[in-house]
């Protein structure tokens, strides 16, 4: 393997380019995909470690993180669905209901 | 300049091998995988009774080629809203998925891609299913609504029996222990039984979920000609649709392939290890001898003398491979090439006789409509597989902790997992009589 | 040298994927762009030995989440998106606090060396060919120490199915509730 600060920067960028997608994207289901790519640079982080102490924790965490964006990204497309049924509208400036 | 050159050297000197069986699985399984679709059109028309492919060739050996220049030559067709890219993609993306889940089987002693990993099963699995992608990529970049709505029926029953298929397969590996593939066959070989015997119930659901996974009759709704204009490939003409057709089947040699490594013995003869049936090596040579035989005894009824001069070239072909298979038993300093030889013709068999198994479906077996299929998937298939792994969890259980004996836990359980489908398929058939005469109501576990 | 070219390959493919994926109009495009980016970190954790983690990327995040993107993605309309400007106007804030964030973790990086240890550039790892088989490994792990952050996760899983499947079920017609 390459020294860890390869994949430190790797992880950095990948989370830089979610982060980005994140705040700026206007379409729901792209903020979503730009969180999945948040968490995978994490686990890349962690998988990083775990080779470098050689301590399976990182790894099993890792899997957590896998099973717990499984989760998220079905509970997310399921309010996306029903609202879009409600609204029409898959843009997150347009969801403004709560707005004063 | 000269680093980079030397560390390629290196690099090619050590991993020569790999690369060139990769480069014939990829040049050799389009291939072979176009003479099991001859071999399919000649079953459906010997059980439809009649003869099949006959002009192309000595009866119609050569169909495939001629099947393969036609389509090359056929105009590509791209339609006008399509995209592009995706369009080009997802055939490929099929294609590929198949062919890299083939680089962990295990064909032969030392054609080796990547065959010692220690994930073996779950990577052929795992990349395999990747060519979902393929089709629903294919289907949406068609832009057609035959399209999109037979990629997305296909998908979905890809996914639901995916996952009956994966439960069924933990059946054979809490047995064999381990995931890498020769490690199964090798606990095949020292359990001394395939473990088709030991996890009958694990086989059945994988063999229904693999027809399934492959899109092919009874589970053939997403392609079918009468339902959909063959869903998501309509659009796809020329070379592209034989990419797709020729994954298809790529498919079900990689499913077929998994099915013998876990279930059916791999490499092993049946009764591997028993000692006082060592004479059953000696039964390749003599299979194909009695092929042979059985060619000369046609020859003799061919209407044509053409015909029966192929039968009797079949027959010599028959003869010299049985002699090759013979040379390791008969002569002692080539004796270490039986192993190898027989694992490939026992290989060879199973996978054929699985494929067959499919194919005899296929011609048998009217198509189950969809929400038929997602049922079977869901309300049975699933849970029956679930079921399934406890039991043989429970066996091992007793067997390691209480000092059962391995046959009697698992038969037990067996039996415990068979009331069980018994029962599903009860409730299936109670579902079933309700919707079809109207009375009562049906209670859904959602709408109430 | 196989090692290096591994990680620069599969390291520029989840890179400009990444960057491909939240630039695109199309939101299938994106999604096919996140499939490569996670294919790419799946070469990532295999090129660091995590084997099952490897296979269960593929299996679960591509094989998996990314099928039920492409899905939704697919069953709503989306004509209506396409013909919107794709960024809002806090792109240019964003892409400051993005730099801001690289510039600091490279600065964290970068000045490790001073820590005892020599830092991140040096550290290493035990030689590959010593290591236990990782799907042992994790199975041991996960199933005595991590066992009940596994249930956790199981249960967890379960809500969302159930989550899930309730929001986007339809609605009869005329139901009041």
């Amino acid at each position: 393997m390459m020294s860890p600060a390869h994949y430190l920067f790797l992880s950095l960028a990948l989370f830089m380019i979610g982060c980005i997608g994140v705040v700026t994207r206007r379409n729901v289901i792209v903020v979503l995909m730009s969180i999945e790519l948040i968490l995978n640079a994490v686990n890349i982080n962690l998988v990083l470690f775990s080779r470098v102490f050689g301590d399976v924790a990182g790894q099993v965490f890792a899997l957590f993180i896998i099973a717990d964006a499984a989760a998220e990204a079905a509970v997310g497309l399921g309010i996306i669905i029903a609202f879009f049924r409600n609204r029409e509208t898959l843009l997150a400036d347009e969801m403004d209901l709560l707005k004063w | 300049m000269n680093a980079t050159l030397q560390a390629l050297l290196q690099f090619l000197q050590t991993w020569w091998v790999e690369l060139v069986c990769g480069v014939v699985i990829v040049a050799v399984v389009p291939l072979i995988a176009g003479y099991v679709v001859l071999v399919e059109r000649k079953l459906m028309a010997d059980m439809q009774a009649r003869l099949g492919p006959m002009r192309v060739g000595p009866h119609g050996l050569l169909q495939p080629i001629a099947d393969a220049v036609k389509l090359l030559i056929k105009e590509d067709i791209i339609p006008r809203d399509s995209d592009a890219l995706i369009f080009w993609f997802a055939p490929v993306i099929s294609m590929v998925a198949a062919l890299t889940s083939m680089g962990a089987l295990y064909f032969g002693p030392s054609f080796r891609v990547a065959q010692g990993i220690n994930i073996g099963i779950l990577f052929v699995i795992g990349v395999s299913s990747l060519g979902f992608l393929g089709i629903i990529l294919g289907g949406w970049a068609s832009n057609s609504h035959y399209s999109i709505i037979g990629a997305i029926r296909s998908t979905a029953q890809l996914v639901s029996y995916e996952t009956a298929g994966g439960l069924a397969i933990i059946a054979a590996l809490l047995l064999a222990g381990t995931l890498r593939i020769s490690a199964i066959v090798d606990a095949q070989a020292e359990q001394r039984v395939w473990f088709i015997f030991l996890a009958p119930v694990g086989f059945f659901i994988y063999l229904v979920a693999s027809i399934a996974e492959t899109n092919r009759a009874p589970f053939d709704l997403p392609e079918a000609e009468s339902e959909l204009v063959a869903g998501y490939m309509t659009e796809y003409s020329g070379f592209r649709w034989a990419l797709y057709f020729l994954g298809e089947y790529a498919n079900m040699i990689v499913v077929a392939s998994v099915a013998t490594t876990l279930f059916l013995g791999g490499w092993l003869r049946p009764f591997p290890n028993v000692h006082w049936l060592n004479w059953l090596d000696g039964l390749p040579p003599l299979i194909i001898a009695l092929a042979g035989i059985y060619s000369i005894y046609r020859a003799g009824k061919q209407p044509v003398w053409v015909q029966s001069w192929f039968m009797w070239a079949v027959a010599f072909a028959c003869f010299a491979v049985a002699a090759i298979f013979a040379a390791p038993i008969a002569f002692a300093p080539l004796r270490f090439a039986l192993p190898g030889l027989n694992g490939a013709f026992w290989f060879l068999v199973k996978v054929s006789a699985y494929i067959y198994v499919f194919m005899w479906l296929r011609f048998t077996l009217p198509r189950y409509r969809f929400d038929q299929l997602m049922h079977l998937g869901w309300y049975i298939l699933i849970p029956l597989a679930i079921v399934n792994v406890f039991s043989v969890g429970v066996a091992m259980l007793l067997e390691s902790e209480f000092g059962w004996n391995r046959w009697l836990a698992l038969i037990i359980t067996t039996a415990f997992t068979l009331a069980v489908s018994v029962y599903l398929v009860h409730l299936h058939d109670k579902r079933a009589v309700m919707a079809s005469t109207g009375r009562g109501v049906i209670s859904d576990s959602y709408a109430g | 040298m196989l090692d290096s070219v591994l990680f620069y390959f599969f390291a520029g493919v989840a890179v400009l994927s990444a960057a491909l994926m939240v630039t695109r109009r199309n939101a299938v495009h994106s999604a096919v762009f996140l499939i490569t980016t996670l294919l790419a970190t799946a070469g990532i954790f295999l090129q660091l030995r995590a084997e099952f983690l490897f296979i269960a990327q593929i299996i679960l995040y591509v094989g998996g989440i990314m099928v039920l993107f492409i899905f939704v993605i697919m069953l709503v309309r989306l004509d209506v998106a396409l013909h919107h400007i794709r960024f809002r106007m806090q792109r240019f804030v964003a892409v400051l606090v993005a730099l801001a964030l690289a510039f600091e973790v490279t600065v964290i990086v970068l000045l490790a060396g001073k820590l005892p240890g020599g830092g991140l550039f040096v550290q290493g790892a035990a030689p590959a060919d010593k290591l236990p088989p990782n799907t042992e490994e994790l199975a041991k792990s996960l199933f005595s120490s991590y066992l009940l952050p596994f249930e956790i996760a199981s249960v967890l899983l379960l809500v969302a199915m159930v989550g899930a499947v309730v929001m986007a079920k339809n609605r009869r017609r005329g139901d009041a509730s």
